[in-house]
């Protein structure tokens, strides 16, 4: 038998006050930023407030900067998004980067194939519906074998990630531009034909615009619709939507093909109105980085804006920091990591607490 | 008597959680060699109690002896050092792995993991106490009693030498129950205490020395066996007297509803799960299906619910003008709207019919989400569905918008029963309504079925007590392998006749 005298105690809280919540929010931030600034200091000797400050310049520093930190926020969120749907019902989409790559495709091939046969505005209808339906086609591909074979989603979505890759290579190569070059280049530089139009001067502004409308629209799909409510209880308990008469391969299918098309839409955001080219690496890991952003917003559509935000301040960050102060690429990964893991940490004192209790005699 | 010292005794224990508190100023002794029965309400805090007994929980105030000493218990590992172990309700197995491998997972005595040495002393103690189980058989091929001698086996190995079981009887077949019983009876010859939680007054009675009641998280009383009743126990455990009879009115009008004939089900690989039932279900009438646990009564529910294939035969639901209208081959969502309502509780209570992580109101959607042309869910219906469950059959929950997860058992069922009765059925199917529910809760729910009935509603009641069986009943439906045993009129068979028909088809002399 132990018998320290002292007892610590973990154990489950019922409910904790909203201020509360965000007390202990701001105390575990404050603690990231205090150990990181440590960090900082002991390994490379420098002012941590003027690492930090150069943090928030690199993202906000010019309008330019702030631009790039909306644009590529829409980015990540719309693609965060998508995940959603598929992760309430417990569906482990892990193909997000390959569905936008093949949204991408689509987009692309539009632009390439009919763009100066038709006007940039029907132009750009028709590169939706061909990422949309790209990116749909690859998601409901293990969706369909889920549902008929109850084959393992995770491996599924994964490989389709590698198959999209090599397709989209494929692609690279019979559209290439210059010919001989191996890549494509910037698609219709001088007619422009399929690019987002600018809205106010504002390149990005379209893109920030549909990411902040699929933000409400997967909200409202979710909380209000039918087929949210529908598929959060396949998510939930498949025997009890069995018994109840919902169909579960018929949802399974179809959660998957709106999870799919979003994701499709990402492609056309990064094609259409960012990057104009396809690479086989336009997405970028940004289909896994969004598991991170749905997750750490426990799939609240509103909550992944601020996960969002985060994560691409922290790249953005981080970047800034080794370009300024000549740090090697992992410092910045470092920093993040570290801030990471306190804000995972700190959902356990949300759940939790931990009470001390003296020895027996004592508190009898 | 060595029972001076008693083997555990708690002093003035509370444990609150957060406004609640679950055990207030508690007090008891568990003597050696003593069966001691637990008895108390859904949420009274039995479970928590024992938790800390165990080491789960950590009182907030009040102290802990064991054999007289003072001690902490900080921990399950503490527990297990003073010779504690608890059996739970929900088992804690790794499927994969043997059962003497999970038997020794965790241990750590500092020697080399000798698995063959282990199995041996697994036998040693499954021989002296009278258990059946194979060492190397792996958890996901035993069935749910196997796992619990698992658990059981287990805590001895660890040299527990006082158990504690959460209704344990609660997954079991009668049969299985008995001999349950049998090895704890062996344990208490030798030396050892037990602690058993269970609502069935008739357990208590039969297998305990001593009983202590929890109200409310208070200590009520504690009597010996010998000299207390089932009606002084439940009038201490409710706090008020509580009338154990169940009203059983004679059939009004009683019209056939339900016309099933010769139904086979085929399981997995063509085992024939049904074979060639037939029987009538009427209006205004309890049917009620006795049987061992697995021998078709869940596919019965599931064939007439559309959930379950079925191979040949039919299932004709027959509407109050005389037409008839065949079920098989229907869309489950046809015959749920045809009037036909399932309420099944499984095992673990939540699995089938109720979404655990969702609240209250969203739980009373699940059968009529689908209901207008919009693409929205309305929840205003299904919110006032639950408050009006919630008031009238007294469930205990913060709202309406508390997850299901958080009620209690008892409370949990009601929630499934309240749901499926408001959809106004004209047949109602339910399978182990009251299973693991105290006294109190199942006769509300007995309650409710007989209001349905009076209304003219068809139920098929599948149960696993026989002594309610034999009291609610119209008729009897008993089930042996599949096969229709007989069907006998409640009012006038015996325990004993329904008894011989579930172990021996049509009571005749073969088995199965």
């Amino acid at each position: 038998m132990r018998n320290r005298g002292v007892h610590f105690h973990i154990s489950r809280r019922n409910d904790i006050s909203w201020r509360k919540a965000w007390g202990i929010r701001c105390a575990v931030m404050a603690l990231a930023f205090l150990l990181c600034g440590l960090i900082t200091m002991a390994a490379t000797g420098l002012n941590p407030i003027k690492v930090y400050a150069a943090m928030i310049d690199g993202n906000f520093g010019t309008s330019r900067r702030f631009w790039m930190l909306l644009q590529n926020m829409a980015v990540l969120l719309s693609i965060s998004l998508a995940l959603v749907p598929a992760f309430r019902m417990r569906f482990w989409n892990l193909g997000g980067d390959g569905q936008a790559l093949m949204g991408a495709l689509g987009a692309a091939a539009c632009m390439i194939l009919i763009g100066d046969k038709v006007p940039s505005f029907v132009l750009i209808l028709i590169m939706a519906v061909a990422s949309i339906v790209c990116g749909m086609v690859w998601a409901a591909i293990p969706a369909w074998f889920k549902a008929k074979f109850g084959t393992n989603e995770t491996l599924f979505t994964l490989m389709m990630n590698y198959v999209a890759i090599q397709l989209v290579a494929f692609f690279v190569i019979v559209w290439e531009m210059p010919k001989g070059s191996g890549k494509i280049g910037i698609i219709n530089q001088s007619t422009q034909a399929g690019w987002f139009p600018q809205i106010g001067g504002n390149k990005y502004l379209l893109n920030i615009l549909i990411a902040l409308l699929i933000t409400v629209g997967v909200y409202i799909y979710m909380r209000y619709s039918k087929q949210g409510y529908e598929l959060a209880v396949v998510g939930e308990s498949g025997s009890t939507a069995r018994y109840v008469g919902i169909k579960i391969q018929h949802v399974i299918i179809r959660t998957m093909m709106l999870s799919g098309a979003l994701c499709g839409i990402t492609g056309l955001l990064l094609v259409g109105g960012t990057d104009h080219t396809l690479t086989t690496t336009i997405v970028s890991g940004r289909g896994f980085t969004g598991v991170m952003v749905a997750w750490l917003a426990k799939f609240n559509p509103f909550v992944m804006i601020l996960t969002t935000f985060l994560l691409v301040f922290l790249k953005g960050g981080s970047s800034e920091i080794t370009t300024i102060f000549g740090l090697n690429q992992s410092f910045g990964d470092i920093i993040t990591g570290v801030l990471l893991f306190f804000i995972l940490g700190c959902d356990f004192f949300l759940n939790y607490t931990i009470s001390m209790s003296k020895s027996g005699k004592e508190a009898a | 008597m060595a029972a001076d010292i008693p083997v555990l005794r708690l002093e003035h224990i509370t444990k609150r959680f957060g406004d609640v508190v679950a055990n207030d100023d508690i007090s008891l002794d568990v003597r050696q060699g003593e069966i001691l029965a637990l008895l108390g309400e859904n949420g009274s805090g039995k479970t928590t109690l024992m938790n800390m007994i165990s080491g789960i929980y950590y009182p907030d105030e009040g102290t802990i002896f064991a054999k007289g000493k003072q001690v902490e218990i900080a921990s399950p590992r503490d527990a297990f050092a003073l010779g504690i172990g608890m059996i739970y309700q929900h088992f804690k197995l790794v499927d994969v792995l043997t059962a003497a491998e999970n038997i020794v997972l965790g241990l750590d005595d500092g020697r080399k993991l000798d698995l063959k040495k282990s199995a041996r002393h697994i036998k040693e103690i499954c021989l002296k106490y009278g258990f059946d189980i194979d060492p190397e058989k792996k958890i996901y091929d035993m069935s749910v009693s196997e796992k619990q001698t698992v658990e059981i086996v287990k805590v001895l190995y660890r040299g527990a030498d006082l158990l504690i079981l959460d209704e344990p009887t609660a997954v079991l077949t009668p049969q299985e129950t008995d001999r349950l019983f049998n090895v704890l009876r062996n344990m208490k010859s030798d030396g050892k205490s037990v602690i058993i939680i269970t609502h069935k007054l008739q357990e208590v009675l039969s297998i305990s020395d001593r009983v202590a009641i929890l109200r409310k998280g208070r200590y009520i009383c504690d009597m010996d066996t010998k000299s207390a009743n089932a009606q002084e126990l439940t009038d201490a455990m409710v706090g008020r007297s509580v009338k154990l009879n169940i009203e059983r009115p004679v059939p009004v009008n009683p019209k056939r509803r339900i016309v099933v004939k010769d139904l086979t089900v085929q399981g997995e690989e063509g085992v024939e799960k049904l074979k060639g039932v037939s029987f009538e279900l009427r209006s205004g009438e309890i049917l009620g299906v006795a049987g061992i646990a697995g021998n078709g009564q869940r596919e019965l529910l599931e064939a007439i619910a559309g959930l379950q294939p079925v191979h040949s035969g039919e299932i004709k639901y027959v509407e109050d003008d005389g037409s008839e209208e065949e079920l098989v081959g229907k869309d489950p969502l046809k015959i749920m709207e045809m009037g036909v309502s399932l309420a099944f509780v499984p095992e673990d209570r939540l699995g089938m019919g109720l979404v655990a992580n969702m609240d209250l109101t969203d739980n009373m959607m699940l059968r009529s989400f689908r209901s207008g042309k919009s693409v929205f869910a309305d929840r205003k219906q299904p919110h006032n569905l639950a408050e009006d469950v919630v008031d009238k059959l007294e469930v205990n929950t913060p709202s309406v918008s508390t997850i299901v997860r958080k009620l209690s058992g008892g409370n949990v069922q009601k929630v499934l029963v309240g749901r499926e009765i408001a959809m106004a059925p004209t047949v109602l199917l339910t399978a182990y309504a009251v299973r693991g529910l105290d006294i109190n809760s199942s006769y509300t729910i007995y309650d409710l079925i007989n209001r349905q009935k009076k209304a003219g509603v068809a139920i098929l009641y599948v149960g696993e007590d026989l002594d309610v069986l034999l009291e609610l009943c119209d008729r009897i439906l008993v089930l042996c392998g599949g096969q229709v045993s007989g069907i006998v009129d409640g009012r006038t068979t015996s325990k004993q006749e329904v008894g011989t028909l579930m172990t021996n088809l049509g009571g005749g002399i073969y088995a199965k």
